[in-house]
């Protein structure tokens, strides 16, 4: 395709735009991951210039820890008005009561891997064939190697040694009963464009993203937002920070960054000059050199 | 700014891998948690460096085996340009691999080891380029700091790759002496050979003029999804939604929808709440027509002066992804863009020795198998030549017992 005229931020959008429209005419029952970040958002507005004036032919699905940050809770429930699409909610807390998994203990505990099961029961309940995400290839090393139709067996599982080939603009969507697809319309985008995309676009994001006053703890050398669904103990000492988040999780997992950025111009400054990766902030990823991998194969986003 | 692709072929040891990490971390893509990450990391080049080449391998499996399985796509950018890589491995039994990485380049770097100049596996690469049709190649000859930096070395390789190229039909070609261990030549310019006058690579890729892949002016637009809210004040809208596989659609523009061949004029042209004079290669956009035709997902809409070529009899070149070997008994799934419909193959013409070139016949189709085959289709496609417009000329292969993506096919003519 000779692409040439377009300037790279029309690009990555006409793919993503294509991408979706492939899930709506590939798939019987999709859905769109939506988790109040950043990449979903821009997720959404993409949805919206694929398909508009129409109706998005497929809900948008939160899974929900249950340890969110209220600001993205508020933003979700506000944006899903805006736009007048269907919200569906798969919660861990109801995972957690339900025996189906066991909350996890000590002071490193999180809800972050829990998830899992329950996007894979929301699947199940709701029989989605293809589920878009938010995921890119610049985030991690696994994920750089991931399809854009990535194929999940029915228990979720990535194989990364059994991907498809995935040649020109062609996307091969066949799966057997009980299989799914995780798509990621912007594989290609890296944090930047995404920032970027999100200025030109003039897109709303949930104030967290922005700088502001915070009560923080240090935990394993980074910043966490002070919150009851820490395990804090005495040892923890309390401060107020100026602080941001660059991507935004299950509370327990998403460290802060300290940061005067309150303006979308600032953060995209801060992003160009950061030497430390996005999800560096992540503790999730810090469990192993392959820990992102390894979540992967297990079903996770 | 815009976006260049490139894919780079080459092996492990012709240091493909450290050639990608230098581009990344004399550009300052690295971050510092990678960087921490990679010196924590037990691999160290034998001067005790970093070794740049972890930064590209990431399955668990190719670090504990220090080769590259997949294709692995890693993005930077500088002042003028993004760009996205290819990084595919070089063996021969990862050729799909290759294929695969090389189907959305517009640039190809093959990669030649000074010490052994070119080898079997360089006219395998090239042999791949041509095949797949990407325009621009950069040779670059790595290692040179083990040659004394030897200008007569660089000619040498030089000479007897333009023979190489002349060969297969490749014109655009510029060659690189480097070396990604040291840096010379990749981002900076190097010190150790003056003899050199030409760019750097980093230099070279930021500025090549990338339009002469797929020039065809030829209007194409294979429709994804009609949109029809069906709404009280939307009650007649019926907009086609797709993206503009070549040349520019424009308002008054007359279209025909493929396979039916009925024709009328679009009305307008839609991107979001924005109303455009004309749509370009690569934009996704949606076309409105004059006339209520019946078109749905599969159905291409092409501008009425400049046709496709139609045909349920095609022939092609094939390469076959799958473990399981190619059954010329049984029926296939061809997906050409929107469109899916069965398939044989009918007859394998030759199969092609990919390390020597040369062409023989065969009854098996196996594993990275390279050659030419008689595609019978279904229905009838409205395609172009693989040669004249990559993206209406490819279409791919699907096992429908296991849904599995077999065969990556390049049309070459139609044998009607």
């Amino acid at each position: 395709m000779s692409e040439y005229n377009l300037d790279y931020l029309d690009e990555l959008e006409a793919e993503a735009i294509h991408i979706l429209r492939e899930v709506a005419g590939q798939f019987e029952k999709p859905a769109l991951l939506f988790s109040g970040g950043k990449d979903s958002i821009t997720l959404v507005r993409l949805a919206e210039k694929a398909f508009r004036p129409g109706k998005f032919p497929f809900p948008l699905v939160h899974i929900d820890t249950g340890h969110n940050f209220e600001e993205t809770i508020q933003y979700r429930d506000e944006m899903v008005a805006r736009i007048g699409e269907k919200l569906i909610i798969g919660s861990v807390q109801q995972s957690i009561d339900e025996g189906k998994v066991i909350e996890q203990t000590g002071k490193n505990a999180s809800r972050n891997a829990l998830q899992t099961v329950t996007l894979l029961d929301t699947i199940l309940e709701h029989k989605f064939d293809a589920c878009i995400g938010g995921a890119r290839r610049d985030e991690e090393k696994a994920r750089a190697k991931e399809r854009i139709f990535s194929v999940r067996d029915e228990f979720g599982q990535w194989d990364p040694k059994r991907q498809r080939p995935e040649l020109w603009n062609i996307y091969n969507g066949k799966i057997h009963k009980g299989e799914n697809v995780r798509v990621f319309p912007i594989s290609n985008w890296t944090e930047l464009d995404v920032w970027n995309y999100i200025r030109r676009e003039n897109i709303a994001l949930p104030s967290i993203y922005f700088a502001h006053q915070r009560d923080c703890i240090t935990r394993n050398g980074q910043l966490m937002a002070a919150s009851p669904f820490l395990n804090m103990d005495d040892e923890d000492l309390v401060e107020s920070k100026k602080v941001r988040f660059r991507t935004v999780g299950d509370m327990s997992c998403t460290a802060a960054v300290e940061s005067d950025a309150d303006l979308i111009d600032d953060i995209i400054q801060e992003i160009s000059e950061s030497k430390i990766s996005e999800r560096g902030a992540r503790l999730d990823d810090k469990v192993s050199e392959a820990a992102m991998e390894d979540r992967k194969k297990g079903g996770y986003f | 700014m815009n976006i260049l692709k490139f894919f780079t072929a080459g092996s492990v040891d012709d240091g493909k891998s450290t050639l990608i990490g230098r581009l990344l971390y004399d550009t300052d893509s690295i971050l510092a948690d990678q960087l921490e990450a990679l010196q924590s990391s037990n691999r160290k080049n034998d001067d005790g460096t970093i070794d740049l080449a972890i930064l590209t391998d990431g399955l668990r499996a190719e670090r504990e085996q220090g080769i590259t399985i997949d294709v692995a796509y890693k993005y930077f950018q500088t002042a003028k340009r993004k760009f996205i890589i290819a990084d595919t491995p070089g063996h021969i039994q990862y050729t799909r691999n290759m294929v695969t990485g090389a189907s959305t380049a517009n640039l190809a770097i093959i990669l030649i080891d000074a010490r052994n100049g070119v080898v079997e596996q360089t006219i395998r690469h090239s042999y791949l380029v041509s095949l797949l049709g990407i325009k621009h190649i950069v040779v670059a000859i790595n290692k040179m700091d083990m040659m004394d930096y030897s200008e007569t070395v660089f000619t040498a390789i030089k000479e007897k790759y333009k023979a190489l190229a002349q060969n297969l039909g490749l014109k655009e070609v510029t060659y690189i002496p480097v070396s990604a261990l040291k840096g010379d030549n990749i981002v900076q310019p190097s010190t150790n050979m003056d003899w050199y006058e030409g760019e750097s690579l980093l230099h070279f890729l930021e500025q090549v003029d990338t339009d002469l892949q797929d020039k065809t002016t030829k209007a194409r637009m294979p429709v994804q999804w009609v949109i029809r809210p069906q709404t009280d004040e939307l009650h007649d809208y019926r907009g086609y939604a797709g993206r503009v596989l070549s040349g520019t659609f424009k308002v008054n523009d007359k279209v025909t929808a493929l396979p039916a061949g009925t024709s009328s004029t679009i009305s307008k042209i839609e991107f979001f709440e924005n109303e455009l004079e004309q749509a370009l290669a690569g934009q996704s956009v949606i076309i409105h027509l004059k006339d209520n035709i019946d078109i749905s997902r599969g159905d291409t809409l092409v501008n009425s002066s400049a046709l496709p070529i139609e045909s349920k009899l095609i022939e092609a070149d094939l390469c076959w992804m799958d473990t399981r070997a190619l059954d010329t008994s049984i029926m296939y799934i061809i997906q050409h863009n929107s469109k899916t419909t069965k398939c044989k193959i009918n007859e394998i013409l030759h199969k092609v020795d990919i390390n020597t070139l040369e062409k023989h016949t065969a009854d098996e189709f196996k594993l990275n198998d390279i050659g030419r085959v008689i595609v019978k289709t279904a229905d009838a496609l409205a395609f172009d030549l693989y040669g004249d417009n990559r993206a209406n000329g490819s279409a791919i292969l699907i096992d429908s017992r296991t849904n599995l993506t077999v065969g990556a096919l390049m049309f070459r003519a139609s044998v009607e």
